[in-house]
């Protein structure tokens, strides 16, 4: 096919993925919007098999067929718990892929003999460094979310003087790339450079930031095949990378913003408490009243109107399916149920959307923390289940408190306040929340699938 | 040059169109979000193909090989994992 059949295909099948994007602004048409976007793949793909350099098939089909499989495997097998150490993964893997595609584009240039084009080194540099840290970084968000790393942000005296050390010289090895393209070697020093800057930069980050971490890694991934299309000076490629790297860098900046920070306080910063507010034992003591699963069911049997919070520790205790029943239990009785979930509940954008949809929870039922606090004062009883940070009245109170100014969704407004959780230690923020010791406020201590079970149990005998 | 500043005017023009679509998904569909355009960054494997099939050296060929399993992996396991999800959220509506 000629060049320009060549690229008309690619313009097609760019103007496809962004038709696919567009269609997820609906559940309704997101479906097809995905299909349309594999469609555009598809096309790209079958494209780039008809290029006049491609002398041999057998290579290409053995990859494709690996590659397929694997993928097929773990799409299909994944719990929807587990999304987001498989979107992370996915992410490293886009970002590895570029790390290779422009070394060898890097090595067959000099096996050309001709001198390279600036723009191409400098976006071979860009690739091997974005795609090498996006690999490394994503890795360890994946370890992290997995449990395989510990969780906990890790931190080490002189961690901001080793990474700008590390920045610097990957920086300089770039230049070494644009200046000597010839040298093949320098390109490699470049990727394990980044590599080890990409690990370094994930470890200090504590896992209920996971959200931030791994929408920027998104977004890297994303930049990463732009630039590999710079290499290659392939249009699709650059559109492509360009629509990832918008879309990440719109969720970073979602998450941060719900959690009333900076990309630069989440990427280096601590959070710690200041060392002012009260302790724990201030907060809670004699203030705190527990509750047994019969007493909740009877205040679910008087209420008109309930609001179900969900945080982490919904997936953790893989509570979805009984909260579901639960909310379907009540909505059978004239009650009304619906969801409030905070942008960063969970350890990914939409974490707790995709679990309860996976439950059969109505699309309309899922209500933003801008809709529901309006009118949380209306709602009877507000069932926290695994939440914590995110429902913490300081954030408004107190301004000293680690997590002031944050958005939370205002459930100490709602009549009474029913907070199903193991005991009274505290979130990741590592603050004790006054939410549980309000007049309103009631204990359910224990774990959350098991107490939402004994809910529906009482309620059911009743 | 001229190659390069049509490139970066593709680049630019390319972020501003994510920017006003992506605004406009609803947070439920945030992590199908994530997911799918992951699937679709996986356009690397279009790179990736033309090195394994131009065969040039056994070097790159096997770079080429690599980038095609992982880039095939990011393009399949997003595009059905999205969907996946999608479904999920669909049947309901």
């Amino acid at each position: 096919m000629t060049e320009f059949f060549i690229n008309i295909g690619y313009l097609i099948a760019a103007i496809l993925f962004i038709f696919g994007l567009k269609g997820l602004t609906h559940p309704r048409t997101a479906v097809r919007g995905n299909l349309l976007g594999a469609c555009g793949m598809l096309l790209a793909i079958v494209i780039t098999l008809t290029d006049q350099r491609i002398v041999g098939f057998e290579v290409i089909i053995a990859g494709v067929i690996l590659g397929a499989a694997i993928g097929a495997v773990l799409a299909l097998k994944i719990e929807m718990t587990a999304m987001p150490e498989l979107v992370a993964l996915f992410n490293g893997f886009g970002g590895i892929a570029s790390v290779l595609v422009a070394g060898a584009a890097l090595i067959e240039s000099t096996l050309g003999g001709g001198s390279s084009f600036v723009q191409t080194t400098v976006a071979t540099a860009a690739s091997g460094l974005i795609g090498a840290v996006t690999f490394w970084g994503s890795l360890v968000a994946f370890g992290k979310l997995k449990g395989i790393i510990s969780e906990n942000a890790m931190l080490f005296s002189g961690q901001q003087v080793i990474n700008a050390a590390l920045a610097l010289i990957a920086l300089a090895l770039s230049a070494g790339v644009v200046m000597d393209p010839t040298n093949v070697l320098l390109y490699w020093a470049l990727v394990t450079v980044a590599s080890i800057l990409g690990v370094l930069l994930v470890i200090p980050i504590g896992g209920a930031d996971m959200p931030v971490v791994v929408a920027l890694l998104n977004s890297y991934s994303g930049l990463a095949a732009a630039a590999t299309g710079f290499v290659l000076s392939n249009n699709v490629l650059i559109i492509t990378g360009s629509l990832v790297g918008a879309s990440g860098l719109i969720l970073t900046n979602i998450m941060c913003k719900a959690m009333n920070r900076s990309l630069t306080n989440v990427l280096f910063g601590v959070l710690a408490p200041t060392g002012g507010g009260a302790s724990a034992d201030e907060v809670y003591a004699g203030r705190v009243k527990s509750a047994s699963p019969e007493e909740v069911a009877l205040l679910f049997d008087a209420a008109r109107r309930v609001a179900i919070v969900p945080g982490y520790g919904m997936a953790v205790s893989q509570a979805q399916h009984p909260v579901a029943n639960l909310a379907s239990l009540l909505t059978d009785r004239g009650i009304q149920v619906e969801y409030a979930v905070h942008p960063v509940a969970g350890r990914m954008p939409g974490h707790m959307n995709v679990l309860l949809a996976e439950a059969d929870v109505p699309y309309e039922s899922l209500k933003d923390m801008d809709d529901i606090n309006p009118y949380i004062d209306q709602i009877d009883v507000a069932l926290i289940i695994g939440a914590n940070d995110v429902v913490n009245p300081m954030a408004r109170t107190d301004p000293t408190s680690p997590i002031a100014g944050m958005p939370i969704i205002d459930v100490d407004k709602a009549k009474t306040v029913v907070i199903i959780k193991r005991s009274l230690s505290p979130g990741f923020a590592g603050i004790p929340n006054p939410l549980f010791a309000l007049d309103n406020s009631l204990m359910l201590f224990g774990d959350g699938k098991k107490m939402v079970l004994d809910i529906i149990t009482a309620l059911k005998e009743a | 040059m001229e190659l390069l500043i049509s490139g970066i005017t593709i680049f630019v023009l390319a972020i501003f169109v994510g920017f006003e679509i992506i605004t406009k998904i609803p947070p439920t569909l945030h992590t199908p979000l994530m997911s799918g355009s992951n699937a679709i960054s996986g356009i690397t494997l279009v790179g990736a193909i033309l090195s394994a099939g131009a065969q040039q050296t056994v070097l790159t060929t096997t770079l080429g090989f690599l980038a095609v399993v992982f880039a095939t992996l990011n393009v399949v396991g997003g595009f059905m994992v999205t969907n996946r999800m999608l479904e999920m959220f669909k049947k309901k509506s």
